[in-house]
């Protein structure tokens, strides 16, 4: 791949590629912006939900997934944790001179593939082709629109003491995933992203637990730093059962030789819901029953904040307790 | 010709029966007048002849048993008194400083509990001016009755006659207490119907079960020390496998019966603050008391309770902090019911509710002198007066650390260190500290100028301290981990606010360096206010960052790698030198070291430790308390027979023999406090011949040909401790099949002399004045950091220093680690502040 603007049958190779791909109709494709109909909007709901997100991974391609299907499924999950039903996203690429066509290839049909299956279309974008060196193999940008029904108001500052905290499965996958994938740790096992867009087990956690106070897709800083902000943002007190905290074992095996933990973290295709106790028994039955939430389980409790505030704690096996914080920066050992 | 002199006495005056002991020798001389307490001292207008006041002033110097006096002053007064020496009432608020630490059993508080024609006959309860509860029954200020949660029980008439009476051992004594009127013993648990209380407790002991015991300052959990049975049940039960268990004897001849204290550990033992002291443990022991280790934690029965209970059982008792495993300390009755109930057979309480928790001190003789190793009941509130300079400074509240937590508030020249609040990142112990916080800024009326932290910004006491600073609108000073453990010795030692810089070694696990890599083993030239980086050991990555600290075998391999390199690992490892690596991720952990994935670099003392630990096979898989692996290898290198055989015979067998008295070096409680039971046979307070400051030669490890550090200086200007030649010399020696424990040895002996070089060549004429300091450099190493909590090590290193001609302190009354670091904190933050005000 050449950049710069004398290659003008790259150009098209490349715009013809992404069009293929997401299959925009002829006709708006010609226009320097996508048009949505606002008819189907407003009759969906009363809040246009909007979101952007950059992605940067290393390597681009990774069991369960690549950069492509990671800028689809995160997009899409910032919308749906809000409530949102999305629409449309677009997406922006900054390709490295030297990428081999073919991966990104691989890329934009996996990218189509799951915007098609999560029902979204990707109707807008943009291709900038910089100089080797000046960036990794390849970055994407994407936003996206959704629609927010007029009965949803799920919030990170309407948790509730007297609520539980569910998530939707293994805790860790992606992240593990990544450091396996690198290929440089000489770790032996094969771990496949969770990746996925969470729409529809959303859609089915609504259904069945209409009062669910607050969603959150647990990416980076993993689910103990969206518990974090959670408790911070409803200033309550949060309490994890070490127990319960569903993890794979080959997961926990990277965990325990790299000396992390897997609360702490990525994840691609993860949720944390509060919902009200009352609620607690079906939302739980609704996310087994869809296939992203098999291994969904009750893993916490929420409390009042004690008297100097919200926080986290995990209890463990033995009734033992230790307060969960996240690192300001990179982890400096903290053990005199 | 009678005269009248003002005499006031300051020091730890109140709170330890002063004014009846005034009041008493004064009546013995003679003497009219009256005697007050006034804010921080004692006053005395005191009426006779010339003679008789020198007499009461001499006196008065001397003080009661538990007081520690710091200055009489006298000057002549106009009126005369006639009549006899009153007792005058306090003025409102001069109790300020009245709340002293809790104390032991007094002999005649025991003598009286064993006497049945006693109205206090096996009174569980029972105190006077000498003895009992203080800090842990303070419900708030000013220490009276009213203000201690004795206020529930109200003074039976012949109670009231004791308190009232000025020459009752009682007169003042708020806790004081009989069987009619105070608190009562309770028991929960199998029993016969009817039985006494303290029966069924003993009975239950000496069938093996497991008793919950309401203590001074929080439950403890007992069972016989004498059942290796009933000690692992504790431990099953307790989820603690290898940490060891404190036991509690009747007396010292119970405890020279246990173990093999010798006449400083005794002397110790012996304080009033009844700390747990280390000592050498004899091989008759249940192995299971303290796992790998050659040492035990003994305590004397400290409370009328623990004496009656004991005696009855007539056993030495394990004594281990009650409660849930990483849960603090029960101090709550029905906490203690709900939380042991899994773990605990029995309980044996009463109605007298603990204000607040104060965890068992520990002390222990190292290298010769007494250090504080847990600062908690009987030391705590104890202040620390400051160096000269310190006395206007602005007050400074200082967090401490996160682990082994405690605080410190410095005002008015002196320091209130905190007692020890137990592992921050633990249940509910953030909040014990906050609340402790709060409690002693009413208790102790402190209003604090400055806020100073450990500079880590993801310590929980650095979060707390920045949360606070913002609240009150006050300065916020993060203060370097390792400069804080040195000032904190120099602060107790009297260096003076402005005093030179001395050579800090700082040793200990790891805390954060302003080069942001996590240091543990530094040469520091160092004033109050600024530090310098002068020598550290070479980095080594710990992969797995806080697992590294857990699993020794991750510090073994990165330090061989780092050492020596992979391919003489490997072959190490082939050989099968190294069983401790076996089928482990080596190449997933190099990777991580190469690719710095998780694997931060530190200096750490600890680490190196855990590496040679677990090369000589002695670590456990995984590290469940704080210095295992140290401790073990120190108990290891004791063993080494090439040091026995070289001493005669009375050396091995006895350690050091006295601490050395009084400031600065002293022990951190004083005099002693003559303990009921027989007393050793050879009397603690006759000095020997080894009463010296020099470490015992028995104490010293032998060293191993070629197990040395080298030590160069690097291209940024510091000395560097390079551990390679040592890896190289003790993977040879095991290879040979040198004993373990001589590498042990060896290896305490090769760090105490790589140090030692280190430290010459930072001495002038080099640098008479070092970079960023306008004096030259005193000939003073302070020491720090919890790795000077090894005798051995110590001794050695003292040893050196000492011959050379250094002056050398180590830390006393604060802990070496970072139970001290908020003092040292404190003081920086004021030295600084000083600068700033000039
Ligand atoms: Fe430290
Ligand atoms: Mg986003
Ligand atoms: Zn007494
Ligand atoms: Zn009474």
């Amino acid at each position: 791949m050449a950049h710069g603007g004398g290659g003008t049958a790259m150009r098209a190779l490349i715009d013809t590629l992404f069009l293929e791909a997401f299959s925009a109709t002829p006709h708006t494709a010609q226009e320097d912006q996508a048009r949505l109909p606002l008819a189907p909007l407003v009759a969906g709901g009363d809040r246009l939900a909007f979101t952007t997100d950059s992605f940067v991974v290393e390597p681009l391609e990774f069991p369960g997934g690549n950069i492509g299907t990671l800028a689809v499924c995160g997009t899409i999950n910032d919308l749906v944790v809000g409530g949102a039903r999305p629409v449309a996203l677009s997406a922006a690429f900054i390709l490295a001179e030297g990428l081999e066509l073919a991966c990104l290839r691989r890329i934009v049909a996996a990218m189509a593939d799951c915007a098609r299956e999560a029902g979204v279309r990707i109707v807008t974008g943009d291709t900038k082709v910089v100089p080797k060196g000046a960036c990794d193999g390849l970055y994407v940008t994407t936003s996206g629109v959704g629609v927010i029904p007029a009965d949803r108001a799920i919030s990170i500052t309407a948790a509730r003491p007297g609520d539980v905290v569910l998530v939707n499965g293994t805790l860790g996958d992606h992240g593990a995933a990544i450091l396996c994938a690198r290929g440089d740790l000489a770790l032996d096992v094969a771990i496949a992203s969770d990746c996925a867009p969470l729409g529809g087990l959303v859609e089915a956690l609504l259904a069945a637990a209409p009062n669910t106070r607050s969603l959150r897709d647990a990416t980076r800083g993993g689910v103990a730093g969206v518990l974090s902000e959670l408790a911070e943002a409803s200033a309550v007190s949060l309490t994890l059962d070490e127990t319960a905290l569903p993890v794979r074992p080959e997961v926990e095996g990277v965990c325990d030789i790299l000396g992390l933990e897997a609360l702490f973290l990525a994840n691609e295709g993860k949720l944390v819901a509060v919902v009200p106790q009352a609620e607690a028994e079906a939302a739980l039955a609704a996310l087994r029953a869809h296939p992203l939430g098999q291994q969904a389980a009750l893993i916490g409790t929420v409390a009042e904040a004690g008297p100097h505030g919200p926080s986290v704690v995990v209890r463990n096996a033995f009734g033992g307790r230790r307060t969960v914080t996240m690192p300001s920066g990179e982890q400096l050992p903290r053990i005199c | 010709m009678r005269a009248t002199e003002r005499m006031t006495v300051t020091g730890s005056v109140q709170g330890v029966g002063f004014r009846p002991f005034v009041w008493r020798t004064a009546h013995a001389l003679c003497i009219a007048g009256e005697v007050r307490n006034r804010g921080d001292h004692v006053e005395i207008l005191a009426t006779g002849t010339q003679a008789q006041r020198d007499s009461l002033a001499e006196a008065l110097r001397r003080g009661p048993r538990h007081a520690r006096v710091e200055n009489v002053t006298r000057t002549p007064e106009a009126l005369l008194f006639t009549g006899a020496f009153t007792i005058a009432t306090s003025e409102a608020g001069a109790l300020q400083s009245g709340i002293v630490p809790d104390l032991a059993l007094c002999p005649a508080c025991h003598t009286e509990i064993r006497t049945p024609s006693s109205r206090r006959w096996r009174y569980a309860l029972t105190c006077c001016a000498d003895c009992g509860p203080r800090f842990s029954i303070v419900t708030g200020f000013p220490y009276d009755r009213a203000n201690t949660t004795m206020a529930p029980f109200t003074l039976c008439a012949a109670c009231r006659a004791d308190y009232e009476n000025p020459a009752d051992r009682r007169f003042h004594a708020e806790p004081v207490a009989c069987p009619t009127c105070g608190p009562r013993l309770r028991y929960t648990g199998p029993a016969t119907p009817g039985e006494d209380p303290l029966d069924s407790a003993a009975s239950l002991l000496r069938a093996g079960g497991i008793l919950a015991i309401k203590g001074t300052g929080g439950y403890h959990l007992a069972c016989l020390a004498t059942d290796t049975t009933a000690i692992a049940t504790l431990r099953a039960r307790k989820h603690r496998p290898t940490k060891p268990l404190a036991v509690m004897v009747a007396d010292t001849a119970a405890a020279c019966a246990f173990a093999a204290p010798n006449a400083a550990e005794l002397h110790l033992l012996q304080q009033a603050s009844a700390p747990i002291v280390t000592v050498r443990a004899t091989p008759a022991l249940p192995a299971n008391l303290a796992p790998g280790l050659d040492r035990i934690g003994l305590m004397l029965a400290y409370t009328p309770l623990h004496a009656l209970l004991i005696e009855q059982v007539g056993q030495p008792l394990v004594m281990t902090s009650g409660n849930r495993s990483g849960a603090p300390q029960a101090i709550e009755d029905e906490t203690a019911l709900r939380d042991l109930a899994g773990i605990a057979d029995g309980w044996l309480y009463h109605d007298r509710r603990i204000a607040r928790r104060l965890d068992d001190s520990v002390c222990a003789m190292i290298a010769g002198q007494s250090m504080t190793l847990r600062r908690g009941r009987g030391l705590a509130p104890r202040r620390l007066p400051l160096p000269a300079g310190f006395e206007t400074l602005p007050p400074v509240l200082a967090l401490g650390g996160d682990l082994k937590a405690a605080f410190c508030l410095t005002q008015n020249g002196q320091a209130l260190l905190s007692h020890h609040l137990g592992d921050l990142p633990a249940e509910g112990v953030e909040n014990t500290a906050r609340q402790a916080l709060a409690d002693y800024q009413t208790l102790f009326g402190l209003t604090p100028a400055l806020v100073a932290v450990d500079a880590h910004p993801d310590y929980i006491s650095h979060r707390l301290g920045t949360a606070l600073s913002q609240q009150r609108g006050l300065p916020l000073h993060p203060i370097w981990h390792h400069h804080a453990h040195i000032a904190a010795c120099m602060a107790e030692h009297g260096l003076a606010a402005d005093t030179a810089p001395v050579i800090g070694l700082a040793l200990d696990g790891t805390g954060l360096g302003p080069d942001g890599t996590a240091w543990g083993c530094e040469a520091l030239l160092c004033d109050y206010r600024t530090a310098h980086h002068a020598g550290r050991l070479a980095r080594t990555p710990m992969p797995g960052a806080d697992r590294a600290a857990r699993e020794p075998w991750r510090m073994l391999l990165a330090h061989l790698d780092t050492a020596l390199g992979p391919d003489a690992t490997t072959h190490a490892l082939a050989l099968g030198l190294l069983p401790a690596l076996h089928n482990r991720p080596l190449d997933t952990l190099r990777a991580m070291m190469r690719k710095g994935v998780n694997a931060p670099p530190c200096s750490s003392a600890g680490r190196l430790f855990d590496a040679m630990a677990a090369l000589l096979d002695i670590a456990s898989e995984r590290l469940t308390h704080e210095g295992e692996a140290a401790m073990r290898l120190e108990a290891l290198a004791r063993q080494a027979p090439a040091l026995r055989e070289t001493l005669p015979k009375s050396l091995t067998d006895s350690g050091p023999d006295e601490p050395t008295n009084g400031q600065p070096d002293g022990q951190p409680d004083g005099r002693a406090h003559s303990h009921p039971g027989r007393r050793p046979d050879s009397p603690t307070d006759s000095p020997t011949a080894a009463n010296t400051t020099l470490p015992h030669a028995a104490t010293l490890p032998a060293p191993v040909p070629g197990m040395v550090f080298g030590l160069a200086c690097t291209p940024d200007g510091v000395w560097e401790l390079d551990p390679a030649p040592l890896w190289a010399a003790a993977l040879a020696a095991k290879g040979r099949g040198v004993p373990a424990c001589t590498l042990a040895a060896g290896f305490h002996a090769a760090l105490a002399a790589g140090l030692t070089d280190l430290v010459m060549n930072l001495l002038p004429p080099q640098a008479p004045c070092p970079p960023g300091f306008t004096q030259p450099l005193l000939r003073t190493v302070v020491l720090g950091g919890g790795v000077m909590a090894n005798d051995l090590l110590v001794s050695a290193l003292v040893a050196r220093l000492e011959a050379v001609g250094l002056r050398v302190l180590r830390p006393a009354f604060a802990p070496p680690g970072d139970g001290g670091l908020a003092l040292g904190q404190a003081v920086i933050t004021a030295a600084r502040a000083r600068m700033e005000t000039r």
